[in-house]
């Protein structure tokens, strides 16, 4: 479901990883920052090849990892309710949504390798909690209806937020988003859908809808991260045009889209708070609990555990079929070979 | 018991244990093949069902004993080398019945011709996975012999001529027997030396007699749906 976040900009400052600066090393070509700099104001792409400062690299390589953290986390909340779909369509269409999610995963992992890191390196990275995926995937689906909420809502903000990324200043992860953009809309629209045939059924069916709603509107609007006057990295992502705009803005625009939505749904928003303001031309809506936000964060989050927790015992009950795929190989290629094969873990395709 | 049934039970049944790979699988392209697999089965079944009458009813509402799958399909998926020779057994015998039934005229013809294909990919994947494991390393080999040895009793049922499925069963099982030896020999696995079938497994599952984790099976499967009588989702 793809959900990158603007919650990178908390958690980076928090680990304080981030430089603030654009600088290279010491010494480092003055022209080619110049160089740099001026692509990116020209719109130009930098290729992974193209000289670009140490900051803009790290920067790059752990939100396209927490993205890519974000899709294979985010695969368990939906897969959760595979085994139970309650028809054939509607599971068909679920196994699609989580198939294309592991698809994601992987042209996000293939573009952050372009930057000099690895998978497995990642992998390790998340399994180890030292980088994140989004806040969102720690909340628990409960009901069926909760399949639908992530679909419309979840997706819904999280391609408030990438579609702008299909113009991001690094190539191959404005391409990758490209073609995931396609993909997350199919899915949002799914998920709509889900949610206006319970909006049409049985009064249990409604009820269970809107449960659903009331339980994921809040923590979709976290998605976009901390407010602006929070948000220390939203800068220098800009000017990097790594970000396109800012958090309170992909969330105006995010809550502005949901609004009549939500009414052609016949299902309300958990949000007394929530009017049209002519003046603004923006629907105003309540405070975002930012505790809660924080401790989600932190690792206090209701699923935090459980996800991390799953995630491992796949990575780590998968390890014998790793290895044998890799000593399969690596058998074969001698096979083939008359030199000596170097080893390697790639093997696991 | 009507020939789409059988069909369609083995693809829905199978695809629902698929399904609970996501998740959970060894390695990320695995994630993507298991529920690729998943939902080619999941489409055949549907096609299959919907010739038989409704497929959600045939799906959600009909109890273990009216189940015509093959116990093959339902055993759990255990470890990724179970899942394996599940999918290598299920899959050169799917292979083997859908060119036979494409080559045909009956009914399920232009199904089978459709199928065939996805099938062909299924079984491909399931002997690479089965080469890479038998012969890969020590622990592997271990796991992949247990598994095709605890999945071998199953197979007879496989060759268990289908009212309605007008095939040749007997060059089927031929077909079935050379290429799976050839695989497991390949893999530098032993074949089974047990029965492939015998007074409890034989035709079983196509006359309604499951195995005890089937029941479990289902009831995760069919209880949103049964919680909701005549809704629809």
């Amino acid at each position: 479901m793809a959900a990158v976040t603007a919650d990178q900009t908390t958690q980076a400052k928090a680990q304080g990883t981030v430089q603030a600066t654009a600088g290279g090393p010491e010494g480092a070509d003055g022209a080619q920052l110049a160089a740099f700099d001026a692509a990116v104001a020209a719109d130009e792409r930098i290729e992974p090849r193209d000289w670009m400062p140490d900051a803009y690299r790290a920067s790059l390589v752990r939100q396209m990892a927490q993205h890519a953290h974000s899709e294979i986390i985010g695969m368990q909340p939906e897969a959760n309710w595979i085994s139970r779909a309650p028809s054939l369509r509607r599971k068909a269409i679920l196994m699609a949504k989580v198939q294309d999610e592991a698809g994601h995963g992987l042209y996000l992992y293939s573009a952050a390798e372009t930057l000099g890191t690895s998978r497995e390196e990642l992998l390790d990275k998340l399994h180890a909690g030292r980088q994140r995926y989004s806040s969102i995937f720690n909340y628990p689906t409960l009901t069926w209806a909760d399949v639908g909420a992530i679909g419309w809502l979840v997706d819904g903000a999280a391609i408030t937020n990438q579609v702008p990324l299909c113009r991001c200043s690094y190539g191959p992860y404005a391409r990758a988003m490209v073609r995931i953009c396609k993909e997350e809309s199919f899915h949002q629209r799914q998920g709509y859908e889900l949610l206006l045939a319970l909006g049409r059924g049985t009064p249990a069916q409604r009820d269970m809808a809107q449960d659903a709603v009331n339980r994921w509107w809040w923590p979709s609007l976290m998605m976009f991260g901390p407010p602006d006057d929070a948000s220390a990295h939203s800068e220098q992502s800009m000017i990097w045009k790594i970000k396109r705009h800012s958090n309170d803005e992909l969330r105006q625009r995010f809550v502005d889209i949901c609004v009549p939505q939500a009414e052609a749904l016949g299902l309300t928003l958990p949000d007394p708070d929530l009017r049209w303001n002519e003046e603004r031309g923006h629907h105003d809506f309540g405070s975002i609990d930012w505790t809660e936000f924080q401790e989600v964060l932190k690792g206090n989050g209701p699923c935090n555990e459980q996800r991390l927790t799953q995630r491992r015992r796949a990575h780590e009950e998968g390890a014998w079929v790793r290895d044998a795929a890799a000593a399969y190989a690596v058998k074969h290629h001698a096979e083939k070979h008359t030199t000596t094969p170097t080893p390697t873990a790639e093997a696991t395709a | 018991m009507t020939a789409a049934l059988a069909l369609g039970d083995d693809a829905l049944v199978l695809s629902h244990r698929l399904g609970e790979w996501a998740g959970h699988a060894p390695v990320l392209e695995e994630e993507v093949a298991l529920a690729n697999i998943a939902l080619d089965l999941l489409g055949q079944a549907r096609v299959l069902l919907s010739l038989a009458g409704d497929e959600d009813e045939l799906a959600f509402l009909r109890e273990e004993r009216a189940f015509r799958n093959v116990q093959l399909v339902e055993q759990p998926n255990v470890d990724f080398a179970h899942t394996i020779a599940r999918q290598l057994y299920f899959s050169v015998y799917q292979r083997g019945l859908y060119e036979q039934l494409a080559a045909g005229e009956g009914e399920f013809a232009g199904l089978a011709a459709k199928a065939v294909k996805e099938v062909a990919y299924h079984q491909d994947h399931a002997e690479h996975w089965t080469l890479r494991l038998g012969d890969g390393t020590a622990e592997s080999h271990q796991r992949m012999q247990r598994g095709v040895d605890a999945l071998w009793r199953f197979t007879g049922e496989l060759f268990q001529p289908v009212e309605g499925v007008e095939i040749d069963w007997q060059s089927l099982q031929n077909s079935w027997l050379a290429t799976v030896t050839g695989v497991l020999e390949r893999a530098t696995l032993t074949v089974p030396a047990g029965p492939r079938s015998g007074a409890w497994t034989a035709g079983a599952g196509r006359q309604g007699i499951h195995t005890e984790p089937f029941g479990r099976m289902l009831a995760e499967m069919q209880h949103l749906h049964r919680s909701h009588p005549g809704a629809s989702w």
